[in-house]
């Protein structure tokens, strides 16, 4: 579809399709040459630009987290270091209003969601066709570098969240006090599957509503970035600069939801009727 | 897809954000960086300069109570010699006051020894004349004789 003159209609589609890897019915173990073949290739296929995005920008907060940390002193902190305190010290503040439980693996869980999904949705703010283009170059048809615009990716993060929730519930309550807590509430004994059907639906609402919160957010951002691409080019700063400055918000904002809202489930999780 | 001019437009849009940024973004974090890095600073500046406060003030706790304790030996010691000074002035005091006593007591027994000598004298001299007028059972001229009486009592 990479044509001389795409439609709008043809780019705005190019932007939204995913480098995919996987086997194709006809084409065998291939990358996909556009969003039908894609869809052809049905869920054992791979968006290696998301994986590959997500991973390198994980890698980034990682290497860089872990320079401030060998790093560390005692006396006053320098550059790096004390941009890391901030940031671990208002993840530390936030999990120590939110979560009452006694767990370890809470707080470097909430640091890792929001750098991570900060950083995934920072590649929003890179204008639409720069890596694009630079991978067209290179031969690669298809990069989509925001992988929070990925419902895949979201929605990954969201089931691991999931099941810890789970696992938190079992551990805290024993399997007895989790299948109670889902079926004996709100209505009492005698409307057990009525019971099950309620707390069921709020249970699979959580990562679903996570995962699907930031999709949508970073997806519509991300699209209209794509509207303001194909306006004619001395207008677009006037449409573009705005949205992009309010972006600033709205990833960071997104990225703070996501943390908090993983604490609150798990903190749901932990207590004790 | 091919290069057209709408690649740049989005380089003018990413100009402009970054200036955007550069100018009203950055800046306030940066100074909200800065100003935690300053809290830290003057915090640690604080807690070393109590450090040293409370070091020169246990230094000098210490060197006082080592004056106090030096002082009070001092007075002791004075005392002391005082003390034994005093004893020493009350011994020699009685020792001349008992050598006084002595020499005044030698000196009236010597009076008295004397004034006896003297009277002793007389009456010898008395008694010498008697023995002499009885001797000569004569008269004798009191006052032609007093001479020889006189030099005979002061032999005596």
């Amino acid at each position: 579809m990479a044509g001389a003159n795409p439609t709008p209609s043809e780019y705005i589609q190019h932007h939204l399709t995913n480098l995919t890897f996987g086997m194709h019915p006809e084409n065998g173990l291939s990358f996909a040459h556009g969003a039908k073949e894609a869809s052809e290739m049905g869920f054992w296929a791979i968006h290696v630009d998301t994986l590959g995005w997500s991973l390198f920008l994980g890698f980034i907060f990682i290497f860089l987290f872990r320079k401030a940390a060998k790093s560390v002193t005692e006396g006053v902190p320098g550059g790096l270091q004390n941009f890391v305190e901030i940031l671990v010290e208002f993840v530390d503040k936030n999990v120590k209003d939110s979560f009452h439980g006694n767990s370890k693996l809470i707080a470097p869980l909430a640091l890792t969601i929001f750098c991570w999904i900060f950083l995934m949705n920072l590649m929003d703010l890179v204008p639409v066709d720069f890596v694009p283009t630079l991978f067209m170059m290179a031969g690669v048809d298809y990069m989509k570098i925001v992988p929070t615009t990925d419902v895949n990716a979201t929605l990954g993060m969201s089931l691991s969240v999931f099941f810890l929730i789970i696992f938190y519930s079992i551990k805290i309550k024993g399997v007895g006090g989790f299948v109670g807590e889902l079926t004996l509430q709100p209505f009492g004994k005698k409307l057990i599957p009525f019971n099950f059907v309620l707390e069921g639906i709020g249970l699979i609402a959580k990562p679903i509503s996570l995962a699907l919160r930031l999709f949508g957010n970073l997806y519509a951002g991300e699209l209209i970035f794509i509207l303001i691409a194909i306006m004619p080019f001395w207008i677009q700063w006037a449409l573009s600069v705005p949205w992009a400055i309010f972006h600033i918000l709205v990833i960071t904002l997104q990225a703070f939801i996501f943390m908090m809202l993983t604490i609150v489930y798990l903190s749901m999780a932990c207590e004790d009727h | 897809m091919n290069l057209n001019l709408t690649i740049l437009g989005q380089a003018i849009s990413f100009a402009i954000f970054v200036w955007f940024c550069m100018k009203y973004v950055w800046p306030p974090v940066m100074a909200a960086m800065q100003a935690r890095q300053k809290k830290i600073a003057d915090g640690l500046d604080a807690a070393s300069r109590a450090q040293r406060d409370l070091e020169l003030a246990k230094e000098q706790a210490g060197k006082q109570l080592r004056e106090g304790k030096e002082q009070a030996a001092l007075i002791l010691e004075q005392a002391n010699k005082r003390a034994n000074q005093i004893v020493d002035e009350a011994k020699e005091n009685a020792r001349s006051e008992g050598a006084r006593l002595l020499a005044a007591a030698q000196a009236e027994i010597e009076q008295e020894v004397n004034r006896a000598k003297e009277e002793l004298r007389a009456q010898v001299s008395t008694l010498a004349l008697k023995g002499a007028e009885q001797v000569l059972n004569a008269s004798i001229d009191e006052k032609a004789h007093a001479e020889l009486v006189e030099k005979l009592a002061a032999e005596l």
